[in-house]
């Protein structure tokens, strides 16, 4: 949604989605690319071969001090303590309800340093919320518009990076995180990624985006390498299940319910949210996140009705058409009782379209 | 491709009139917004269909789009390929990509424009 009267920010490689071809839409307050050519070619890329996304509207915040690790765990669910330096933990922010703020990666850069990668959409509720919470506890920089992020995912990836990169980058374990240089520049290596492949997020200064993305793109070009927008983004972390911060999890959901139990350690110690959570565990979740496959080829789409035996139980949150199975997918929210229901629907456009319950995640990499 | 005896909507179909039947479709300029697409709702034979009236629906993963006839008319074929291959609206949307066969009823709304004029109206979308 745009505020009227303020301009969508643009990331350092606005040049070059426009250069190659990008569709430029208005994403969370940042113009992004949408597509370069299609959907179907970035996201195959990203499953064969190697993909290169723009994700410098994320937002970095740095918290840092003596009191920084005890602060955090405060803000967030899962367990920061035994975060060891250079590792990456996926966490959920709720708020004192135990409704979801946003969902972000805690790295640890070093015993009282971390790095904090939220959405762009919530950013700045995330900063004002950490800001409460963490009171004076430690300090809280954003560098949002300082940090760039490019993210090279695909099995190729290490391929790419590997003769580029000052170090052996092969040794980077999964969510962990690695300083180091990329041809002469000083970039952070995270083994981290949306797209259910492996992969690195790159984490650089604004102003050498563009440089790094055009090095990238030259040394990729013989592996297939292809720059992939939003549209493919979507469709892969679909894939792969994970939950989009604002479509499939809001102040609306908890993560328990959500299917991100694994994310919240109610033994760790005191957090926001944590007693409204612990009633929600005693009581069991209301809702079940489930996945979809639908009938045929139509979307069932964000916010279309999902019935059991005709009456409504749920909604989709999340659905797309998985060009990896070649079937129509969604997830969403359905009464705890409906969660394994062998008579539900999707309502798209007027017509009943069957849905079976299928496990999550839609598709998993083949690990070697 | 010769475009000369295509015909165009300001809702982005075209019509094509083949001596007595007319063929229909989504432009270029529909197909490039919408992007791949991966499923195309047509009516069944023997429908009829109005000029300016919903005839299907187009899905992408970006949207679904509503299709409207450029022509009113009887339902004679639809493009029996497009269910498994939908993404031939995406690589042939003048050939291989067309959705409808029309026996016409009535006269062609005067609101349809040539290629020279459908290209001056996309440019100023």
């Amino acid at each position: 949604m745009t505020v009227p009267g303020v301009e969508a920010l643009r990331t350092s490689l606005y040049d070059r989605h426009l250069a190659l071809g990008g569709q430029m839409v208005e994403f969370s307050g940042w113009m992004m690319p949408l597509q370069y050519t299609s959907m179907r070619d970035e996201h195959t890329a990203v499953r064969e071969r190697v993909g290169l996304f723009d994700v410098s509207h994320m937002g970095e915040f740095r918290l840092s001090g003596p009191g920084a690790e005890q602060a955090l765990d405060r803000v967030v669910s899962n367990r920061i303590s035994d975060l060891a330096i250079g590792q990456a933990r996926y966490n959920v922010v709720c708020d004192g309800g135990g409704g979801i703020i946003d969902d972000c990666l805690a790295y640890r850069d070093a015993s009282d340093q971390f790095t904090i990668v939220v959405n762009a959409g919530p950013r700045l509720r995330d900063l004002e919320h950490f800001r409460q919470v963490v009171g004076g506890g430690c300090e809280i920089e954003d560098l949002t518009l300082e940090t760039a992020l490019i993210a090279v995912q695909g099995p190729r990836s290490l391929d790419l990076l590997r003769p580029m990169a000052d170090f052996a980058i092969d040794d980077v374990g999964y969510y962990h995180f690695h300083p180091g240089r990329l041809n002469g520049l000083e970039v952070g290596f995270s083994r981290t990624g949306y797209t259910g492949e492996d992969g690195f997020e790159l984490f650089l200064p604004w102003g050498e985006a563009a440089a790094v993305w055009d090095r990238l793109l030259e040394a990729g070009r013989p592996l297939g390498i292809l720059p992939c927008g939003l549209g493919a983004r979507d469709t892969l972390r679909l894939e792969a299940s994970m939950r989009l911060s604002g479509q499939d999890i809001d102040e609306s959901t908890n993560p328990l319910e959500a299917g991100l139990g694994w994310a919240v350690k109610l033994d760790k110690g005191d957090f926001v949210g944590r007693d409204a959570l612990v009633t929600v565990k005693q009581e069991g979740p209301r809702r079940a996140f489930i996945g979809l496959e639908l009938e045929g080829r139509a979307i069932g789409r964000h916010g279309y009705a999902i019935n059991d035996r005709g009456r409504q139980v749920g909604e989709v949150t999340s659905g797309t058409f998985s060009f990896t199975l070649g079937r129509a997918v969604a997830m969403g929210y359905v009464e705890t009782a409906s969660r394994d229901s062998e008579n539900l629907t999707v309502e798209v456009r007027d017509s009943m379209v069957p849905a079976r319950p299928r496990p999550l995640p839609f598709y998993k990499r083949q690990r070697s | 491709m010769d475009l000369s005896t295509y015909r165009f909507s300001q809702t982005h179909e075209w019509v094509a009139d083949e001596g007595g039947t007319a063929r229909v479709g989504i432009s270029d300029y529909a197909q490039s917004q919408l992007g791949d697409v991966i499923y195309v709702e047509l009516p069944k034979v023997g429908t009829e269909v109005t000029a300016g009236g919903k005839f299907g629906v187009v899905e992408s993963v970006k949207a679904a789009s509503d299709l409207y006839s450029p022509v009113g008319g009887k339902v004679v074929e639809t493009n029996p390929a497009l269910s498994d291959h939908p993404e031939l609206l995406n690589s042939d949307p003048y050939g291989e990509g067309w959705m409808l066969r029309l026996e016409p009823a009535g006269a062609a709304p005067d609101t349809l424009v040539d290629e020279a004029g459908y290209a001056t109206f996309t440019e100023g979308l």
